[in-house]
């Protein structure tokens, strides 16, 4: 199914949601790279084990994604989660019980190629050892159809540093790489400063942003804000995504110094969701809802 | 320098930046201290151009100080105590926090400092 055909048809079926498109590859040329356009999805922040008024549905939120995703008319060639599988808990059993039980609701997929990604939720209180039981590798980098993915973590560290090893194995991975190959780079936090009094920053990021900005076509999708976000800095974008928890507040000019709560629930759950990310000439996405329309 | 004490010199930077200088006489002290999932206190007043220098001890774990928009951070580590120095510029309120994830309720182990004219 062509790209435009694809969204006409979510839009039709009442799952689509505004669709984006960016620039996001400007320097690619559709017959310069090998392999075809193809899609995958971005689930985020699913914080299973939570329970508070911020989401009292949070028991059931990520099984309606996942029934969503599952009827997509074209599923997507893979999934990814980056990060907050769980919800924080100091208990290490606990913590485990909780991996296991949302890696058997994420076994409800249609797609079986899944690629994880931990956020501080699951890896900070113990460097990521549970985490790496049941998900693996913390960072890690695949290629799919002429696109190079890479996946950072800034959330093992507790304090939010991909630290000096990862940089350095970072920069050998893109060394390896002609500087305008298609690379999209997956995290939990922003890697810019976002919000640095809400702690919505890297400590180091910037160090992985001067990595990357040789390379012309960059993409950073990540999460840990609980909402959409579109920021560039030079001609790398960041989009942060939905949660399937809760949504945060948002860091607008006249937002406070501290981040407030969570905004009450709303049970039509709008400000939840996925996304479907469209990989052509350009970079596409549309937000899923949690449930179709 | 004291492995006790330790000074952060701040620089000019932004606004709210500038050099703290370590004069005993006009720079106010404040005891802060950190315990799972909060500061005591966690509202700090300060008035501008008179440095202000919080002294951190935590009771429990390792937790962080950070005040992005003074360009300070710092571990704070039980047993010690550690102390950094700011120079107030200009009025307002500006966010003080924990930067090491540290449990359920880290993201809300916050404070505010009001600097007044």
């Amino acid at each position: 199914m062509l790209q435009a055909d694809r969204r006409d048809f979510l839009k039709l079926a009442g799952m689509a949601g505004v669709t984006f498109t960016a620039g996001l590859f400007p320097s690619r040329h559709a017959s310069a790279q090998a392999g075809g356009d193809f899609h995958f999805v971005q689930f985020s922040d699913t914080h299973w084990g939570y329970k508070g008024p911020a989401n009292p549905d949070a028991e059931h939120t990520l099984e309606k994604a996942i029934a969503t995703v599952n009827a997509l008319p074209q599923q997507p060639d893979f999934i990814v989660f980056t990060g907050d599988l769980t919800h924080t808990t100091e208990d290490p059993k606990e913590r485990r019980a909780r991996m296991k039980h949302v890696r058997e609701i994420i076994g409800g997929l249609k797609v079986r190629d899944i690629r994880f990604m931990p956020g501080e939720h699951d890896a900070a209180l113990d460097k990521g050892e549970a985490y790496r039981e049941f998900f693996g590798d913390t960072h890690y980098t695949f290629d799919h159809k002429g696109v190079h993915f890479i996946a950072l973590d800034n959330v093992s560290d507790p304090g939010a540093k991909l630290g000096d090893e990862q940089l350095a194995w970072l920069a050998a991975d893109l060394k390896q790489h002609k500087s305008d190959d298609r690379i999209v780079v997956m995290t939990h936090r922003p890697l810019f400063d976002l919000r640095p009094s809400w702690d919505w920053t890297t400590a180091d990021g910037a160090k992985a942003i001067d990595l990357l900005m040789p390379y012309q076509n960059v993409v950073v999708f990540y999460g840990h804000i609980h909402q959409e976000n579109h920021h560039m800095t030079g001609h790398i974008a960041h989009h942060a995504a939905k949660s399937l928890v809760f949504p945060q507040a948002t860091p607008g000019p006249n937002a406070p110094p501290r981040r407030p709560p969570p905004p009450p629930y709303d049970a039509s759950q709008k400000n939840l969701g996925t996304r479907d990310i469209e990989m052509g000439k350009t970079v596409t996405f549309v937000e899923l809802p949690v449930a179709k329309a | 320098m004291n492995r006790r004490s330790f000074i952060a010199l701040l620089i000019a930077g932004s606004a709210t930046r500038g050099v703290a200088r370590l004069d005993a006489a006009t720079t106010k002290e404040v005891e802060v201290m950190a315990e799972k999932f909060d500061f005591t206190p966690d509202t700090v007043k300060a008035k501008v151009g008179q440095p202000l220098t919080f002294v951190l001890t935590s009771i429990d774990r390792i937790h962080g100080f950070k005040m992005p928009d003074f360009g300070i951070r710092t571990d704070i580590v039980p047993g010690e105590e550690r102390r950094v120095t700011i120079m107030p510029t200009k009025t307002g309120s500006f966010a003080f926090f924990c930067d090491v994830f540290c449990g359920d309720g880290h993201e809300e182990m916050g404070g505010t400092l009001i600097v007044e004219a």
